[in-house]
């Protein structure tokens, strides 16, 4: 049995618990099964009319169902699925009382246009102004629309539906967010002040405006015409990247709690590291400085050196910007091995779940230590020369993978990494 | 950085305080008018509701760039203001070794709607325009690209990286008024146990926004009929946005003395908890089990609290408050308005001006529950108990 700590003195986190939905599915058996046969969850979009839109296709999780329909409501409904998911395989504490905090990242709220339209409806007039909206909005009609869309709401209802300690934390670090939520729940571990934590990402956001505002920064591909075939993350012609939903949840224990309630241990959280890039608001620094320094830092939190990765589960978004940089950083840190190394995107199949996706492909890297079965990047038909990264092409691969390495690189120059292992190293 | 083997907890000290309020800019500014007792409300602009707006500051001075300034809204620069403000007050700007190690958790709810966009898009449907792409075209021809920036909650602290240099880690937390205190909650835990050196933390409204009193309008909480203060609304509860900006720079004390900062005072701990607000006096408890586990030292001290006037809440703390009579209580939201994610650093902010001055600012209260302080506080409770969910608490202290 190995040591409950690290090589630095530290509680090894491990994750006893894992619940996912994707485009793809709800479940992991669902999602693994047609992740690893190259199955793509892209769709043109059927929620809400498409006409005038430069990009018409998404991940949408269209099997779920909340009634009053609100993104807000599906972001919810989506990690309530999960955590249920997760908590179940864990068998952690008892129903409604998980014996830790919860860190949720979630897709930033706000008062959505279906709401909005109605209150509009309510002024009666044809020519009017904010202040006519201020006017019909009070009464108490519209109560509901309050703590619907504040953005405390979805952590409120998963702390009194699951029983969570103390404050629960609602984060956003963009793209990032879902390793975010790692990070603090394995740092929370670490100071002890927990023996357990729940880690949450969730984004079901997929409307109008927020297609639209991703369009209007020509971040989105519009290669609509073949959805399945859009997100093509390292090829030549990928265009941008395809929105996507879905949600991740996560059990984290320390080592030894696990090991004295005999629990399974799925794997182990073995580093993390962030960085902040402050170079543009949406582009990397052209010198790659804070996504090599990410890496690194994240290799040094786990005490390895960049041979023992076995496997990159990449950010691997499919915008032209993206993808170059990760060839960048990766390369710098790896050298010659970057060309070696298996580096695949799950977003190739999945699209990007934007405030799921650390936590999505933090599991999926676990699924793919648990299986020793890498998942292919798909739609990869005209490499890019420039980027001779081993994408592990349009089929799965099996291999002997013992470490993964997780990036996250989001807007605002947000860059996270994590380190994840089937055993503690 | 990698922490090692346990050790004992580090002390914390804030060494840096930056504060841009409906009352003015900086400390001085903000000092001398809650001495003078002066409230800047603005009972027309939004009629019948009431704000506390911001009172206007030279954004150049702190984000020299226009182009910075144009790819933001209020709430961005008036956080990445007061950002700017607690790092020269820390002694940090433009220290490039330290701001590129420092950690920032910014709290932040979102950005402001394009009202003219929006309102055109209703109007046009109340005049029965439903094509089914009416909504995208809209929104489409309507939104200025980079709005969505300037919108997306973790671009406060984007922004505050692009004009500031602040690159260490980086973490945006969401959630009304309890944001703001787990992200010092949190900020200090790390420090403590020796994972961070040194971080900025704190967060930004703008409370001058049609889109935000319709929220608060949806649940009742605006505050209407004329302004009056925090205590006295008992009988018309509610609460009026305000619109501010408060960060701070908290740091080890070690990594103080070792780049000679000078402390305000001690950030000794900060707690928090989620009560689940079904039965009465819930609050009550919850804020009374806080207290219990904070650490408060016996005899008299100050209490600063974010108190909204909302119902049933500020009832339950009044009954919370009066278990502690010994503390003379404030009450920033009567001076500042209801600024949701940035009340909890406000009140951070205050009760280390507080200590660093030797004194606690008058109360400004007609019900008497305020009280004068003629000693100058050594220790204070800031109070953080949100006006639909969350509970916060934190102690301040004067370093001997």
């Amino acid at each position: 049995m190995a040591a409950p700590r690290d090589k630095f003195g530290r509680p090894i986190v491990v994750v006893t618990g894992m619940g996912v939905i994707t485009s793809l599915g709800a479940g992991k058996t669902d999602n693994w099964a047609k992740l690893t046969a190259g199955e793509s969850g892209i769709r043109t979009v059927t929620r809400f009319p498409i006409d005038g839109l430069k990009t018409t296709m998404a991940g949408t999780v269209d099997f779920v169902t909340v009634e009053p329909f609100s993104t807000v409501g599906l972001t919810e409904q989506i990690a309530l699925m999960v955590t249920e998911e997760a908590l179940e395989q864990s068998g952690i504490g008892s129903k409604g009382d998980f014996p830790g905090p919860l860190f949720l990242a979630v897709a930033p709220v706000e008062t959505e246009w279906p709401p909005r339209l109605e209150i509009g409806r309510a002024v009666g007039k044809t020519e009017f102004d904010f202040s006519d909206l201020l006017r019909v909005s009070g009464g108490g009609k519209y109560a509901q629309y309050h703590r619907r869309f504040l953005f405390g709401s979805v952590a409120g209802h998963l702390a009194e539906t699951f029983g969570t300690k103390g404050s629960p934390i609602s984060l956003s670090t963009a793209c990032a967010s879902g390793a975010t939520a790692i990070q603090l729940g394995v740092e929370a571990i670490r100071r002890g002040e927990s023996d357990a934590a729940l880690c949450v990402a969730t984004d079901s956001s997929v409307n109008a405006e927020t297609l639209v505002r991703f369009s209007l920064l020509s971040a989105l591909s519009t290669q609509n015409d073949q959805p399945q075939g859009a997100s093509k993350p390292f090829s030549k012609n990928r265009d941008g990247f395809v929105m996507a939903e879905g949600a991740g949840a996560l059990v984290l224990e320390s080592y030894e709690a696990a090991v004295a309630r005999g629990a399974t241990i799925l794997g182990v959280i073995a580093g993390c590291g962030e960085l902040t890039d402050s170079f543009h608001r949406t582009r990397s620094s052209p010198d790659g400085k804070p996504i090599i320094g990410c890496v690194r830092k994240t290799l040094a939190d786990a005490g390895m050196t960049p041979d023992q990765i076995d496997y990159i589960n990449a950010h691997g978004t499919s915008t032209p910007e993206n993808d170059k940089m990760e060839y960048l950083g990766i390369s710098t840190v790896f050298g010659e091995r970057a060309k070696q190394i298996p580096v695949s995107s799950n977003k190739s199949m999945v699209g990007h779940t934007i405030s799921a996706a650390g936590a999505v492909e933090a599991i999926f890297s676990l699924l793919t230590l648990e299986h020793q079965r890498i998942p292919p990047t798909i739609n990869y038909d005209i490499p890019d020369p420039t980027i001779p990264f081993d994408v592990v092409p349009n089929k799965a691969r099996d291999a002997r993978v013992t470490a993964v390495m997780s990036n996250s690189f989001g807007f605002g120059g947000q860059n996270a990494s994590l380190i994840l292992t089937r055993e503690p190293i | 950085m990698t922490e090692t083997m346990a050790s004992p907890a580090r002390e914390v000290w804030i060494t840096g305080i930056g504060l841009a309020t409906s009352l003015g800019e900086g400390l001085n500014a903000n000092w001398e008018a809650l001495n003078a007792r002066r409230i800047n409300v603005d009972e027309k602009t939004f009629a019948p509701c009431i704000v506390h707006p911001f009172a206007p500051v030279n954004f150049d001075t702190q984000i020299p760039k226009k182009g910075d300034q144009r790819q933001m809204e209020a709430w961005q620069r008036i956080g990445t203001y007061a950002a700017g403000l607690a790092l020269d007050s820390a002694g940090v700007k433009g220290n490039k070794e330290i701001l590129g190690r420092m950690d920032m958790i910014v709290a932040a709810a979102g950005g402001e709607r394009d009202l003219a966009v929006d309102i055109a898009i209703l109007n046009a449907a109340a005049k029965g325009n439903s094509d089914p792409g009416f909504l995208n075209e809209r929104l489409m021809n309507g939104l200025r690209p980079t709005l969505f920036l300037a919108q997306l909650s973790n671009l406060l602290a984007g922004n505050i990286a692009i004009v500031h240099g602040v690159s260490g880690t980086s973490r945006t937390f969401m959630g009304e008024e309890a944001a703001s205190v787990d992200a010092a909650r949190i900020a200090l835990a790390r420090i403590a146990a020796g994972q961070s050196d040194i971080a900025l933390i704190g967060s930004a409204y703008n409370g001058e926004r049609l889109d935000l009193l319709m929220l608060y309008e949806f649940g009742g909480f605006n505050l209407k009929d004329g302004f009056v203060p925090v205590w006295a609304r008992q009988n018309n509860p509610g609460f009026a946005l305000g619109s501010a900006g408060a960060f701070l720079v908290i740091e080890s004390k070690a990594h103080a003395q070792a780049r000679g900062a000078k402390p305000y005072a001690r950030l000794t701990n900060v707690v928090a908890d989620l009560a689940q607000r079904t039965q009465p006096g819930a609050v009550t408890r919850s804020l009374e089990a806080l207290w219990n586990k904070l650490g408060v030292h016996d005899g008299n001290g100050a209490l600063i609290t974010g108190a909204t006037g909302a119902e049933p809440v500020t009832s339950e703390e009044k009954a919370f408050l009066r278990q502690h009579a010994n503390f003379a209580v404030r009450a920033t939201g009567t001076m500042f308005g209801q600024t949701l994610e940035a009340q909890f650093p406000l009140g951070l902010a205050l009760a280390a001006l507080s200590i660093s001055h030797g004194a606690l600012f008058p109360p400004n209260d007609p019900t008497g529950l305020e009280v004068e302080m003629s000693k100058p506080p050594t220790q204070i409770v800031v109070v953080g108990a949100g006006h639909w969910q969350g509970e916060g608490m934190a102690l301040v202290e004067a370093i001997d």
